[in-house]
């Protein structure tokens, strides 16, 4: 039988003797607990470029991030944690690269999420697919036999094109960087998760890119190219050079040379399939097209 | 002695003075099984006329197309959601899509195949974005409201095959269709708002509907580029 001693409140001394006998060991308060929480789930609140602290903190979360079996819907709900803001930024940063900024540290945080990459994939679809159709239209517009078609399976190609490269680029990237990993003692690799999110806001360029490829002109389209892929491919290098630098030369160069070259691929093979230049731009029309032309006149 | 009293004491005697205090209500009806079988019967529809099965599902779905297209804050399309308004616009969109001039060279506009794959997939796609940002909404309400906002769009689509047979000067038909399709896919995307935004915390509304804005866009320029045989 308890006595009325026993069920007084008891000053907890023993973690008190604890602490004294062992002052390095880490103690978590409860305080300390929900202001981390709180500071890796805001990003505007944690500015600073504490490794470590953000280390601690991925080993808190990465923990609690992953409820679930893959077959629960929790599982996928917890890569859907972002805010609007954060997208936003999330896109601003994959626009305007800055050298020094890696985008999966500074933006990412360890927090990845699915709904960038998948509706940034889902726009540019439609963004390519419609662009070219209009392309299609705008060049052959002095062409008095063109009869205007909506070309709707190129819908189904572009869709087939941006998912594969988007989830099958990653895929091979990261399995690449986690065997070299592996085998050469290099610094943490990235997640597949974090891998699929760069690539992802790296193709958000292309959107504003490829509406404006439907300005039928060639040098307007290679510039845009140029331009695309400066920014694209930078945000790309920025965020993998600092894992593979501490490899060999030859496989940093080699490794960081074909994302840039599959990403070019994607941008060039988009723009030659999809859209078309004006096929004469010259102002005086030679004599045979004038003949044709009047022919053509008499015949209507 | 005690025992034979017990005995003669008649049956739960010892409950007689149990009382039910006054401050437990007491509620419900005692009802006869027998008699709520007779109202169970009432609402079986095997008895009924055929006409009025099929009339009373249509008026729920004019119901719900009434309040489509006079969107205020009601929630009669999401207590009693049905697919079958959004089956039928679907359909009918994409009947309508179909007649493009048929090339052999495969340039031509939706098979009805993919009109169908495009508004169910889509909704579906939409729907698990805004359960899986933490939307309250459930499942098929969701893909009811944006099946039945698809309404205004069937009416741009009828409209504009109309404007294609009467005004026959390209340009001019273009921007009228254009500004048809323009204002319809404007007042679907206000129309399923109205409807979605409220189940979504405010910092992640506009993570909601952009999608429902990229799915009207996509349906609307579906209809836009509908061009008929030469």
């Amino acid at each position: 039988m308890a006595s009325p001693d026993d069920l007084k409140f008891q000053e907890f001394d023993e973690a008190a003797d604890l602490l004294s006998a062992d002052p390095g060991a880490s103690t978590l308060s409860v305080s300390a607990l929900s202001g981390t929480t709180a500071g890796t789930q805001d990003t505007k609140v944690d500015l600073s470029e504490d490794e470590e602290n953000q280390q601690e903190n991925s080993g808190l979360l990465g923990g609690e991030n992953k409820t679930g079996g893959f077959w629960t819907f929790e599982y996928y709900q917890s890569f859907f944690n972002v805010d609007t803001m954060q997208v936003l930024d999330r896109i601003k940063g994959s626009v305007m690269p800055v050298p020094g900024r890696n985008f999966i540290k500074h933006h990412i945080r360890n927090s990845p999420d699915l709904y960038g990459p998948f509706w940034i994939c889902a726009t540019l679809v439609f963004s390519v697919a419609i662009s070219g159709n209009l392309s299609n239209f705008l060049s052959h517009k002095g062409d008095g036999q063109y009869h205007y078609r909506p070309q709707f399976h190129k819908v189904t190609i572009a869709a087939l094109v941006v998912f594969l490269y988007a989830w099958l680029v990653p895929l091979g990237v990261w399995g690449f960087l986690t065997w070299r990993q592996g085998t050469e003692r290099q610094t943490s690799a990235y997640s597949f998760l974090e891998t699929v999110c760069v690539y992802g806001y790296s193709l958000f360029i292309f959107i504003p890119t490829s509406v404006l490829w439907s300005i039928p002109f060639q040098w307007v389209q290679w510039t845009l190219i140029v331009i695309a892929m400066v920014i694209s491919g930078s945000v790309l290098v920025l965020t993998f050079w600092p894992v593979v630098r501490d490899d060999t030369k030859v496989t940093a160069f080699a490794t960081v040379a074909s994302i840039v070259v599959l990403h070019a691929l994607l941008a060039i093979g988009c723009k030659l399939y999809f859209f078309e230049t004006a096929l004469e731009i010259t102002p005086t029309p030679t004599p045979g097209h004038l003949t044709t032309n009047t022919s053509m006149g008499q015949m209507n | 002695m005690a025992e034979v009293d017990e005995a003669n004491k008649p049956l739960f005697a010892g409950l007689s003075d149990v009382s039910i205090s006054d401050d437990i209500p007491v509620e419900g009806d005692i009802s006869v099984p027998l008699a709520s079988h007779s109202a169970d019967d009432e609402f079986s529809t095997l008895d009924e006329p055929v006409k009025d099965t099929i009339l009373r599902d249509l008026k729920a779905v004019g119901n719900k197309f009434v309040h489509v297209m006079y969107p205020k804050k009601s929630s009669a399309l999401l207590r009693d959601w049905d697919l079958w308004g959004p089956l039928l616009l679907c359909v009918t969109l994409a009947l309508l899509l179909q007649g493009g001039s048929s090339d052999s060279k495969g340039d031509e506009g939706p098979q009805f195949a993919e009109v169908f794959v495009i508004i169910w997939f889509g909704s579906v796609i939409i729907t698990l974005n805004s359960k899986l940002l933490g939307g309250t909404i459930s499942f098929f309400q969701s893909l009811c409201v944006l099946g039945y906002c698809i309404l205004p769009l069937c009416v741009a689509m009828l409209v504009c095959r109309l404007v294609l047979l009467l005004v026959s000067a390209t340009t001019v038909s273009f921007i009228i269709r254009l500004l048809i399709v323009t204002a319809s896919f404007g007042w679907s995307t206000f129309a399923s708002t109205a409807f979605l935004a409220d189940s979504q915390p405010p910092n992640r509304k506009a993570l909601v509907v952009y999608p429902v804005f990229l799915f009207y866009f996509v349906i609307g320029w579906m209809i836009l580029t509908f061009s008929p045989s030469s």
